[in-house]
This record gives structure tokens, sequence and C-alpha cells, in this order.
């Protein structure tokens, strides 16, 4: 069942996250600070008190969805770009289930409907690339990017024409199945947004490493991901295949939109995606598109991301963006799965020409 | 004139050459032989400079040239004609030749001269091409003379060519021995890497035999025999598929129908269809063998029976049930089983483990509420690795760290041996050894001869002709998408199948 040693999973981020360190001393150093200093800034503004904990949990949990639908899309042998829209038009649609319904209903009995709303929201926004590659063999990457645009613009439209509250670029509040944050629990948490999707994301990520590595969904869904014509001469429908988890991938996104519009706010804002789900690219990168090595991934990228508030005082926090995209290029350039993902340019099975220069197999 | 000396290269923890050496005189053909894997394409390699060795000397005309690169070998005259081409389609053959080389007026390029010295040299060697034709629209036979004129025409007096005539048919073998002793007449030198014992005897002057990456031997072909060089190469005595042997009767029922194949015809992208109107029955118990030279639609055929290839016309019955619009899966379970001719684009996933890839198309035998049923995974794998010998042993290991040999045994094992899981009526073995060692080679028509006796219908495509003679009960000849004739095993020879094989004879 493993395919990577862990020392082999593992060795692309740490040398990824070193050669960011050394980029981020000599960035640091330019303005003249300390990096020590720095750092300790950055440590102790995210993981030295439970607020600043509680904003990397909360940042980390969307992280986690829109990493697990890049990777789960990832297996499969596609490039999900459309994380972004796929996020938003969970959120959005869980947002309109909210005001639908009726005030004080229990979280427990409302949640699910709100999973189910915002999975579908996003599945659909999902299916639709992967559809027209499965029946026309438009490439996922050039689709899920143009449909962000559509996407986040019909949201846009909608939000400014119908649902916003009057000087605001927001719904109205939600009043049913409102979910706890941890700072119900631990009052130390107190001013943080995390909260209980939290758990969802944990049980999400559980399910995602069943489907993959123990069904037959999973095995086949991978086979595509690694050699589409040997899963074709397996008897997997390769274009059902991608479908169906480019459905999966955007009803995973979908559902992270919960913890903006759900366990924060409890409404949909215009722009609350805020990249969460293009910075998921990085998190399926680093994670090695392994749910387990996702949920690190998106503490990483949670806490760099809150750090860069954190440090505003001595560096700017735009220092942690250029962090950030170091260690994705470190990433790009080492992992396997972006060259699979290039070469998923090819044409797809079945179409294969046997040109005259012949190959002779090996 | 050429001398390597004690060379040793590892690629990790492979030990592709320990201690080989080569001593090639001027003016020879010198056949270097020796299983898959035993390291001759390695030490070719380090000759032409496309990496340097771990240690040992190399000597071209008397000068220490150890460890130089591609360009160096290149200007002293020594040039490669790979195995897999490197070609580019949409150039004609002209503008392939002399590509990295090109002739040029001011800034512009020559070519009315580069047309003139191509053809000349086509002249001269006898590398019949049409210079000025796409290489795409060339025969693979062509396209193999075009790499040879690519490497003569940067000024090789010394080329090495590995395993040049795995694409060939009999006549473009004939016509590509006629074209070395030529360039050999000139004063060139000539290495040639195969596995094929007939081709050693018919055209090298001296022989190397390499096993397990060292040099086993050095042998004068004049006097030696096939029997002696196979000792050399695998290190044993070996069962040379005779005809006789390969003739035994056969014990299975004949009275079932196998597989029928009616009027098929497959669409390709070019005008021509790529099967085009095929019939033929296998019976139970019978061994078709289909020759052909490659690219003449036996890949078509055999996908389009296995349903990975749409069908324009025509049907195709297994065991008298029509299954022309049947899903791959279901295929599987009506009992037709694939070994495809390309294990490591479709007969496996390389990244998979061996207990994986030994249940992959039935998958779904192994599912129990959803879930892959882990241990009767791994027992079926334990069983049929016992049963096959697959080695190493460890069915956790990914199929990609695995010798040719022993993937294919995985794809063997899974297709024919089936553990208990189902059972097949009809095999369609599409290249069944190829790139394997003669050990495999020799287990996997001991399977499909068992396969055989046991009622089995087996349609066996071969680009290796001596294996379709030596399997077949009757062999019928593709051309052009075409079957162009059908004789019985016992009355077939390479002499007689070899015109159709080219359409001569149509």
């Amino acid at each position: 069942m493993k395919t990577l040693k862990l020392e082999e999973a593992l060795l692309p981020p740490v040398v990824a996250l070193l050669i960011a360190l050394v980029v981020g001393d000599l960035l640091i150093l330019s303005f003249g600070q300390s990096p020590a200093a720095v750092y300790r800034m950055l440590l102790e503004g995210t993981w030295g008190n439970a607020y600043g904990l509680g904003q990397v949990l909360y940042k980390a949990t969307t992280l986690t969805f829109t990493g697990l639908s890049v990777a789960l899309a990832l297996r499969a042998g596609l490039f999900n770009i459309g994380a972004e829209s796929q996020l938003a038009a969970g959120g959005f649609a869980a947002a309109l289930v909210g005001l639908a319904l009726p005030a004080g209903l229990p979280a427990l009995l409302v949640l699910p409907l709100y999973v189910a709303a915002a999975g579908a929201a996003g599945g659909l926004v999902g299916v639709v690339p992967g559809a027209l590659k499965a029946r026309f063999g438009a490439h996922e990457v050039i689709t899920t990017i143009m449909l962000n645009f559509i996407v986040l613009a019909l949201l846009n439209y909608l939000i400014s024409t119908r649902f916003k509250v009057h000087d605001t670029l927001h719904t109205a509040e939600i009043k049913s199945g409102a979910v706890p944050r941890l700072a119900d629990f631990a009052s130390a948490f107190h001013g943080s947004a995390a909260n209980v999707v939290l758990v969802l994301a944990l049980i999400v990520v559980a399910l995602s490493w069943w489907f993959l590595f123990r069904t037959r969904g999973g095995f086949e869904l991978r086979a595509v991901g690694l050699q589409p014509h040997a899963a074709e001469y397996a008897g997997v429908h390769v274009g059902r295949v991608w479908w169906t988890s480019m459905a999966l991938a955007g009803a995973i996104a979908g559902i992270g939109g919960l913890n903006y519009v759900l366990g924060y706010k409890r409404y949909y804002e215009e722009g609350f995606s805020a990249g969460a789900g293009f910075l998921g690219i990085a998190v399926a990168l680093v994670g090695r598109s392994h749910p387990a090595g996702i949920v690190i991934a998106a503490i990483l990228f949670a806490t760099l991301s809150q750090g860069g508030l954190a440090v505003n005082a001595l560096v700017p926090k735009q220092m942690v963006d250029v962090l950030q995209a170091v260690v994705i290029i470190s990433m790009a350039t080492a992992v396997p799965e972006i060259r699979r993902a290039l070469l998923a340019l090819r044409p797809a099975p079945s179409v294969k020409a046997t040109a005259a220069t012949g190959e002779a197999a090996t | 004139m050429i001398r390597l000396t004690d060379i040793h290269k590892s690629f990790g923890p492979v030990r592709a050459n320990r201690g080989a050496s080569l001593d090639v005189a001027a003016g020879e053909i010198h056949a270097l032989v020796g299983e898959n894997g035993a390291g001759k394409s390695t030490l070719m390699r380090i000759l032409s400079g496309m990496f340097p060795s771990d240690s040992g000397t190399i000597e071209v005309n008397s000068k220490d040239v150890t460890g130089w690169h591609t360009a160096d070998a290149i200007r002293a005259g020594v040039g490669m004609v790979h195995q897999h081409f490197m070609l580019v389609p949409t150039l004609t053959v002209t503008e392939n030749v002399t590509l990295g080389a090109e002739l040029t007026r001011g800034i512009q390029l020559d070519r009315a001269r580069a047309h003139r010295d191509v053809q000349a040299l086509v002249d001269r060697t006898g590398l019949k091409v049409p210079v000025e034709q796409r290489v795409s629209e060339l025969t693979v036979g062509e396209a193999q003379r075009v790499e040879i004129l690519k490497t003569l025409y940067r000024g090789a007096r010394v080329l090495i060519l590995d395993e040049p005539t795995a694409v060939l048919s009999p006549p473009e073998v004939n016509e590509l021995w006629r074209v070395l002793r030529r360039l050999r007449e000139e004063g060139g030198t000539i290495v040639l890497i195969t596995h094929k014992l007939d081709e050693v005897m018919a055209i090298s002057d001296t022989i190397t035999a390499m096993r397990q990456g060292q040099t086993v031997g050095r042998l004068e072909t004049s006097r030696t025999s096939p029997a002696e060089i196979a000792r050399l190469m695998v290190g044993r005595d070996v069962q040379l598929a005779g005809r006789a042997e390969g003739k035994a009767v056969s014990v299975g029922s004949r009275n079932g129908s196998g597989l029928d194949v009616r009027e098929l015809t497959v669409a390709s992208s070019r005008r021509k269809n790529a099967v085009d109107q095929v019939s033929f029955s296998i019976a139970a118990g019978e061994i078709l063998g289909i020759a052909g030279v490659e690219g003449n639609g036996q890949t078509e055929l055999i996908e389009a029976i296995a349903g990975l290839r749409p069908i324009s016309s025509g049907s195709v019955l297994l065991a008298g049930r029509d299954i022309t619009r049947v899903s791959v899966r279901q295929r599987g379970d009506l009992g037709l089983s694939h070994i495809p001719e390309d294990r490591h684009e479709r007969g496996l996933v390389l990244e998979y483990s061996v207990a994986d890839n030994l249940i992959l198309g039935q998958q779904h035998r192994f599912t129990k509420h959803w879930t892959l049923d882990q241990r009767r995974i791994a027992s079926h794998a334990e069983g049929l690795i016992r049963q096959y010998d697959v080695r190493p042993s460890d069915p956790a290991l990914p199929a990609r760290a695995l010798s040719g040999g022993n993937q294919q045994k995985i794809v063997i094992a899974r297709e024919m041996g089936g553990g208990g899981v189902r059972e097949f009526q009809v095999l369609l073995a599409a290249q069944p050894t190829r790139g394997v060692d003669v050990g495999a080679i020799e287990f996997i028509h001991a399977q499909l001869r068992a396969a055989r006796a046991a009622g089995k219908a087996i349609l066996l495509v071969s680009a290796d002709l001596n294996e379709v003679l030596a399997l077949s009960d009757r062999i019928a000849v593709m051309y052009g998408g075409k079957i162009v004739t059908v004789m019985s095993g016992s009355e077939a020879t390479a002499e007689k199948l070899g015109p159709h094989m080219t359409g001569a004879a149509a």
C-alpha cells in the first residue's frame, strides 16, 4: 500500500523549509532586523499564547479542506486550481441554507444540512471541469482557473444585488445552528476564531485516508492518477474517475466554507476565501498529497500566515508571503506529483498515436 | 582499436557493470551478446560517452579516452544508434539527418546542399530512404535507417547498434545485414548489441558475451555454436526453442469455440483503417500466432478485442457470446485474459506493490463493503508469488523495483494463474516475452503450452518470429491492417512468411 518511504516523503518539504529559512534570514537582514528576534516574535505570536494558537488552528482548518481538495484531484492525476471558487461556493450555499432556516435549531440537527449544501455547491463547481475533461479533453488547469473568475464574479453579483446587508458586503447573520467556538470550552482561546468545524476537518482527513488507501474507489482513483492506461486496462472508466474525483475535490473544498461562514462570522462575506483555495495547492504539495501530511502542512502555512501579522512591527507582513512562495517554488521543483501533473498535459488514453517513429518497449 | 578494460558502473544499488571488458578490432562486426539486464547497453553507453564509468579505462585507437563525452566520441568517429528512435516526426529525412549539424549559407539553411549530401550518403551506403519524405510517413524499418544515416552523417567510423532488429521484418533484417557488410568493406567497425543467437551467427565476426555485468567470454563466430553462446549468456545449458519441441500435440479439446472475430474493423487517426475486416477464430486448445512487422495493426487488433479501443464495425465472440459492446471488466469476468504488450504503460501500475498489481483488473473481486480485503489480497499474492517464482518474493515491494522478467511474471501470474479467483477461456498474449531474460522466456513459453493443453484459446502476437513459429498451431500474417495469409504451424517457415510480412506476396 505504501508508495513512499517516510524519509523520502519528508525530505523535500524539509529541504524546502530550510531554503525558505535562508531566504527569510536574508530578507530580515535587509530590513536591518535580527532574524532570531523576528522568528522568536513569530513563534510567540502564534504558538506562544492561546489566542495565537487559536488563530493558527482556525486558518489551518480551512487550509486542510482546500489542501485535501487539491490533493485528492492530484491523486487522480488532475490539477485542481479551482479550490478557491469551490470554497466560496460552499460557504455561500451554507449561508443561503442558514438564512432559510428558522432561528434557534440545535447545531447537531442542522449541521448535516449545512455540510450537504456546502458540499453540493462545491462539488457542482468541481464537477464542471471534471466533466469537460472527461467528455471533451479540456485541460482542467485552464477550466478551473476560468471557472474561478466566473463563480467568484457570480457570487459577488448575487451578494451585491440580492443578499447584502445595507452598506456591507455580507449577508445577514445566520440564526440557526451556531457552531461552538473553542473559546466556549477553554476561555483562554477567547477572541480567536477557532471553532468546532476543526473536528469536522479531522473527520474528513480520516475519511479521505480511508477512501484513498483502503477502498476500491481509492485504488482505482490512484491508478488513474499514476497510469491512466493501466487503469483503463484494469477495467476502470478513466473519464468517470476524472469527473467523480473533481466532484469530490470540489465538495471537500466547499465544506471548508463552513469554517468561516458557520464557525466564525455566521454570515457570507464577499471575498472571504482570501486565497485559501490557492494556498491549498501549496498545502497539498508540501503535504505530498497525503492526508496526514496535509494536516501538518496546513498548520505550517497557517503559522506562517498568522505569524506575518505578529511580526508586522519589525518587518512587512508581505515577507511571509515571500517565504510561502519560496517554499512552494522549492517544493515544485522537487516533487514528482508536479511532474506527473505536467505529464497529464499529454493526450488522453485511447487516442494515443502510434507514430511511425515507434518506441520499442523495454 | 577499441578496448574497454574492467569497467564498473552502478546506478544506486544496481551494479550494471562490474568488471566488463571489450576488445574490438578495426573493420570487424562485433556482436555483444547477453541476457536482458546483463549490462550490454550500459557498457555501450559508457563507450559512446553518454555517462562516465565508475572505474575502468576506455581506449580508442590506442588513446586513453576514459570519461569522454558524447561530443568527444562523435568527433573521434564513435556513434551509437539507439533502440528508441530519436527523430522529429514532422521533419523530413534530410532535416532529421542534418539536425544539429546543419549546413548554412550565410544565415540561411543550405537546403540544396543538405539534400545533395544526404542523397549521396544514401547512395553510398545503400540505406534506401526517400530523403524528402517526412519521418512520420516512414515505416519503422526506414526510420531506423534514418537513425543510422544520422550517425554516419556525423562521420561515425565505429557504429554501435542497440538491438536494431527488434522492429524489423525478415527481409528488412537481411537488408540491414547487407548494409552493415558494406560498411565493413569500407573499413567501418560495427558493434551490434543483441540477444538473438541466429543474428549473431549470421552477421558477426567476433562475439563478446556478458552475464550479470561481467564479460564471460570472447569467441570467434566461425569457431563456435549457438549452444555454446547460450551457455555463456545464461551460465547453464539452455533448451533452445526448437521447432519439434514446440509442436507438441495439443491435448485440449478442440470442440468448444474459443474466440471468434468477425470482420473486425478499427479506425485509425490516419486515412487507412488500423484493422481492416479481419476475421478468424481460435478453437479451445489452440494457439493462433500473428506474425507481422510491428505497426501493421496487431496492437489495435488486440486492444479492440480487449475492449480498450473502439470498434468501427464487426464483432467479437467469446465462447459463442457476443462481447463487442461489453465493458473491459465484464470481458475479464467472462473469461478473457490479456497480457498487454507494454507492461510499463498498461500491464502494471509501477508504483503499486506486487500484491496490488496481482489484483489489478480484478479489484472488484477483492472488495467487501467498498473496502479492499487486505488479508485476501495478501494471501492471493503469496500463493501466486510462490507458484510463479516471482523474485524478490516480497509482496509489499513496488513493481518498479523488480526486473523486467519478474515484472512480466506478475502479469502472467495474474492473467493466467488467477489464484483460484477466476478461470480464463481466452488469452490475448501480446509480446509476452519482450524484454525478459532467456530463463523467463522458457518459463513463459511453458506456461503458454500448458494453457493450450488445458484447453484455452490463445491469440499470440509477437515481434519475435521464432517465438510465433515455436508456439503456434496456426500462423496468420498481418500486413496493413489485414490478415494476408494463414498457414499451419508445421508448414510455416521464416522464408515462407517473410514475403507476406512485407506485403510483397499480396
